[in-house]
């Protein structure tokens, strides 16, 4: 991954590419499982006869991967928004009206259209924004957050989502949080018809060429069992180095980065799990919803593994950026 | 036929560079002027949430009518406010008065347990809040425009077309900008 780069349109330029490029490998990798599927499965040989002379399953995979990755990045705010049980929150609500007006006023500090707001009924306190620009934005935050945390907490809290939203890294997030659940499925598919392929599969071994053909297995089913590795190394990679821009983003937008520390410091504390979060989303958070040790470790394992750096070094970060404004 | 080649080359990319130049511009301007209307937006919400909040204390606060009426004659200046000086004056007072009005509620319980003062409390603060973050950003766009009118060569394009800067929203009370004094002598 290079350095972040510097100013915010280039940020924006690269959150785009960088989406543009995961969705490619996304498309390609399906193709690359449709393509053992015809090799294995449906005994597919260059130049063969009849049906197996062309390459019917990766010519699907290939759409089916077109479709999925357009999906993802249409569709992608639903279904995280789904799958960690959101519910639009009510703005005449009394309870609400605290949190809808704090959004609303980081959407006029951002100079951006105020996204939706969401709730989450979880006790533990986390936050994330998704959608897929600025125009189509939601910010979710759960319930627990919102009993925790003070005002101006909240707003650091908004702030740093409203960061992401201006940064395009919610559209990024987004698509990767839906292609790893695409990939997942995948998977399981074709380790699935991988074991029915072996089984009932004797005499296609030598139609398929014998040691190439062997070959070609070892890479596929390398390939199967690396992919969702693979993406969600991807996934913590794209979403450690953005943390830290959302932080400084959003310590822009209040000019209070003092407050933004001490509502990470009350998350920190809160130990519990966000049971409602899917780990497949944890990159999109404010926290990491797991509850992972790891992120409060450094070094190179810890900065493999861990989609959010140390929360105690971003709260360092910040408390330096309000010595500075003092 | 060379020179003339390179000579034409050289003057649509210009020409090019020009309209680019002019384009973010007038893309500026229109951000500044949008930025503008959102601080507006968010003073004309401020006076009419005042009546309300006015009406609704009236009752528990009655041995200060001096400050609620100061906080009503000072949003019926606002209102009536010409110009963006005397605007940016006459709101500080009011931003004044109401703070003066809220310190003073502390002092009632019976307001601070009372959920629809609450509620306008929380959007009254909000919408401060909002003034505060309007022009913050209005004040970022119009640097951000003042600055590519001046620096070179940018600043060929914008007298060509006839720019001129924007105006920082500055606070013009003298009073709030004032730090407050600390006196730590022990003189009696």
């Amino acid at each position: 991954m290079p350095d972040a780069p510097a100013n915010i349109f280039e940020q924006q330029a690269a959150n785009r590419r960088n989406t543009v490029i995961v969705m490619v490998f996304f498309v390609l990798f399906v193709g690359f499982l449709g393509f053992g599927f015809d090799v294995f499965i449906l005994g597919f040989s260059p130049g063969g006869r009849g049906l197996f002379g062309f390459p019917i399953a990766t010519f699907a995979a290939l759409l089916l991967g077109g479709f999925s990755a357009y999906s993802g990045l249409e569709n992608g705010a639903r279904s995280v928004l789904n799958s960690s049980g959101a519910l639009p929150a009510p703005p005449d609500d009394p309870g609400y009206r605290q949190l809808h007006n704090v959004v609303e006023e980081m959407a006029i500090a951002a100079g951006l259209p105020k996204p939706q707001v969401y709730v989450i009924p979880d006790p533990d306190p986390n936050a994330f924004a998704t959608g897929k620009d600025p125009d189509h934005a939601c910010i979710a935050v759960t319930q627990g957050l919102l009993d925790s945390l003070d005002r101006d907490e909240l707003q650091g809290v908004i702030a740093h989502e409203m960061g992401h939203v201006r940064n395009f890294d919610i559209r990024l997030m987004t698509v990767t949080a839906a292609l790893i659940g695409a990939v997942m499925l995948l998977v399981e598919f074709g380790s699935r018809s991988l074991r029915f392929g072996v089984g009932g599969r004797r005499s296609s071994s030598e139609r398929s060429g014998g040691g190439g053909g062997i070959i070609l297995l070892v890479f596929w089913v390398i390939g199967l069992i690396l992919a969702p590795l693979v993406s969600q190394l991807l996934a913590m990679a794209v979403s450690r180095q953005r943390e830290l821009l959302a932080d400084a983003s959003g310590a822009e937008l209040t000019r209070n980065p003092a407050a933004l520390a001490s509502a990470l410091q009350k998350i920190d504390a809160a130990v519990e799990p966000t049971r409602s979060i899917k780990k497949g989303t944890a990159h999109l958070c404010i926290a990491n919803p797991l509850g992972s040790s790891l992120d409060d470790k450094e070094g190179f394992f810890a900065d493999l593994f861990s989609t959010h750096p140390p929360i105690r070094k971003r709260i360092m970060i910040l408390k330096g950026m309000a010595y500075q404004h003092a | 036929m060379g020179p003339l080649l390179i000579l034409f080359v050289l003057a649509v990319a210009v020409l090019g560079w020009a309209v680019m130049q002019y384009n973010g511009l007038v893309k500026l301007r229109n951000q500044v002027a949008n930025g503008w209307k959102q601080i507006d937006v968010q003073l004309k919400r401020r006076h009419d949430l005042i009546p309300n909040l006015v009406n609704s204390i009236k009752g528990s606060m009655e041995f200060e009518q001096e400050t609620l009426q100061k906080v009503i004659a000072a949003r019926g200046a606002a209102v009536s406010a010409t110009g963006v000086a005397d605007a940016a004056a006459k709101e500080g007072a009011l931003s004044g008065a109401l703070g003066r009005l809220f310190a003073l509620a502390e002092s009632y319980p019976s307001l601070k347990s009372n959920e629809n003062v609450k509620q306008l409390q929380e959007e009254l603060a909000s919408t401060e809040n909002k003034i505060g973050f309007a022009r913050q950003f209005y004040n970022d766009i119009a640097t951000k425009f003042n600055i590519a009118q001046q620096v070179f060569p940018g600043n060929i394009v914008a007298r060509l077309f006839g720019f001129s800067p924007s105006e920082l929203f500055e606070i013009k009370d003298a009073g709030e900008r004032d730090v407050p004094q600390v006196d730590l002598s022990l003189k009696k």
